[in-house]
């Protein structure tokens, strides 16, 4: 069994006017200039790399950090590469009150873990929760942790098939073990 | 219990019951990729399954739209890596000559009403303009799709969207979707399929309803369906909401930078000095939206200094164009007439804008760095011909 407590340091997305960023589109994820790349490896640097304030964050991310984005994050094309880039840098995981339906199914298929958790988007306003602190979540029990202030949420619970993916590794490990 | 179109489609593709909410395996009619996306699928495919063979060849197919014929040698590369994979295993290839996908697997009758079709187009989901369950999804999808024909799926809620009463002459299906993308935002029918009802969606011809059904992804909903014969919801089907949207005597629409839901009439924009235009996409990119265009068009010239730019969907419809008369109005406009794909609204073929270049466009993104660094401006074939005409923002009165 894979880990399901994914704990880490968190990378709060916020815009100008304090809030989440909502709506954050897979060409400022990951923009279509760089859709002929095909090496995983290659398309971390890429990553948020058309997202104004953001640009650097290749540079600052570090291996098990977390993301924290507005509502419909991963809006627009269907690129997995909007997913891979960042496994490529070890994002640990994305949590968000909502993502587009292909950007979430693009996540669950390579087994990278997104987690609805719209509770999230009140502390990222009020500064309760920002860049730096750290995060705790429990993707089976649906529970999370906002470390500083000792914060509780709650998230979505991963549905059984994400869960199953998730375990499997992706969704080919995941196909093998039922065929 | 009654089904709505979604789950009546699914069910039919499914052993497992097949009611919004449920997670289902589903078969696959069509899979598809393109040039983009294209070359992961194959990497996925041949890493994890070395060389066997798809689940069937007959149903699963490449497109090249994207970057068409291949402008740099990285596109060049994996256009040839797909084509390699095709050959080998007996797939077909709609080569860059052919145009868009999602267009060209309508003309081919591949996508048919109540059928199943994936791609690596967001897109995809256009096909619900005749009644196909059509869906984008990435590489690692579309190579287990390759191989197994089949794929699990979240069986989306249904909203019905009504709209209420016809919109004023000169509006058309353009104006209505930019509307909608106006008043629903992208909450009001995310993650759920979409069924269009009223006088207004019934009346739009197939590039009508291929333009209402195409932006639905820029709503954040699954697909968009507009019911009647052969395509009919039971009467005790659930929704997850009926939404009344009045459209009579709607006027023409813009949406503004920074994306499709920031729309506002086009009273509001008019005067907004612009650099280039564009017709086409999976949106606008049939004969009927360049005959719009072309009627605006006869007889005067594009502005000095403005550059519009023509791509065609298909190569079927760049047939039509040639054939009627209408690329040869658009030519002697000033228009740059290309070949048909997706330039113009990704990257591609058809260029892209520099910073500060003010483009106004028959596409259905404007998020920033889509078209490239300027900001973009969506609106009707009408709208994009007269604003070229007269070098700034407006509608075809007063000409």
């Amino acid at each position: 069994m894979k880990e399901l407590l994914i704990r880490g340091r968190v990378w709060v997305l916020l815009g100008a006017d304090g809030k989440l960023i909502e709506d954050i589109d897979t060409d400022q994820i990951f923009h279509n200039a760089h859709l002929h790349i095909t090496d995983i490896a290659q398309m971390g640097a890429y990553a948020l790399g058309n997202l104004e304030g953001w640009t650097d964050f290749p540079k600052k991310c570090a291996p098990g950090d977390i993301i924290v984005a507005g509502r419909n994050f991963g809006a627009g094309s269907s690129r997995q590469q909007a997913v891979d880039c960042f496994s490529a840098l070890g994002v640990a995981a994305i949590l968000a009150p909502s993502f587009s339906a292909i950007y979430f199914r693009n996540a669950v298929n390579s087994g990278f873990p997104v987690l609805r958790a719209p509770a999230l988007e009140a502390p990222a306003a009020s500064k309760k929760l920002e860049s730096g602190d750290t995060v705790e979540a429990d993707a089976a029990a649906g529970r999370g942790r906002i470390l500083r202030g000792n914060v509780p949420f709650t998230l979505e619970p991963m549905s059984s098939v994400q869960l199953d993916i998730f375990q499997a590794g992706n969704l080919f490990a995941f196909g093998r073990g039922r065929a | 219990m009654g089904a709505t179109v979604i789950e009546k489609i699914i069910q039919a593709h499914s052993r497992d019951e097949a009611a919004a909410g449920r997670i289902v395996w589903m078969d696959l009619d069509v899979r598809s990729a393109r040039d983009f996306g294209g070359p992961n699928v194959v990497k996925n495919y041949e890493r994890e399954y070395g060389s066997a063979p798809p689940a069937d060849a007959r149903k699963t197919l490449f497109t090249f739209d994207l970057c068409a014929p291949a402008c740099t040698l990285k596109y060049a590369d994996n256009q040839q890596l797909c084509r390699e994979f095709a050959r080998k295993h007996g797939i077909s290839v709609f080569d860059v000559d052919r145009g868009i996908g999602s267009h060209v697997m309508i003309e081919e009758g591949l996508a048919r009403a109540g059928g199943t079709v994936v791609g690596t187009d967001s897109h995809m989901n256009i096909l619900g303009a005749v009644g196909c369950f059509g869906q984008g999804m990435g590489d690692v999808d579309i190579a287990f799709a390759f191989r197994t024909g089949r794929t699990w799926f979240e069986v989306p809620p249904t909203v019905r969207v009504v709209l209420k009463g016809m919109p004023a002459p000169g509006s058309g299906a353009k104006d209505l979707i930019l509307f909608l993308c106006r008043t629903l935002g992208t909450s009001a029918i995310a993650l759920a399929a979409a069924e269009f009802t009223g006088e207004a969606a019934r009346a739009l011809d197939l590039a009508g309803r291929i333009t209402l059904c195409s932006m639905v992804t820029e709503m954040a909903g699954i697909i968009g369906f507009i019911p009647g014969d052969g395509l009919a919801p039971d009467p005790d089907a659930r929704y997850r909401d009926v939404i009344e949207v009045d459209v009579s005597g709607l006027t023409p629409q813009v949406a503004a930078p920074p994306s499709p839901n920031s729309v506002k009439d086009l009273a509001d924009l008019s005067g907004i000095r612009i650099d280039s235009g564009f017709i086409g996409s999976c949106t606008n990119g049939r004969i009927e939206d360049f005959a719009r265009a072309a009627a605006v068009l006869r007889g005067r010239k594009v502005r000095d200094g403005v550059m519009l730019k023509v791509v065609p969907a298909t190569r079927r419809v760049y047939e039509e164009i040639l054939r009627t008369g209408i690329l040869a109005t658009l030519f002697a406009s000033g228009a740059i007439v290309l070949n048909p794909g997706c330039g113009g609204c990704a990257e591609g073929h058809a260029g892209l804008t520099g910073k500060g270049e003010v483009e106004i466009s028959t596409g259905n993104r404007n998020f920033p760095g889509k078209q490239g660094k300027g900001p973009v401006y969506l609106a009707s074939p009408e709208v994009v011909a007269a604003s070229c005409i007269r070098g700034e923002i407006g509608g075809p009165e007063g000409l």
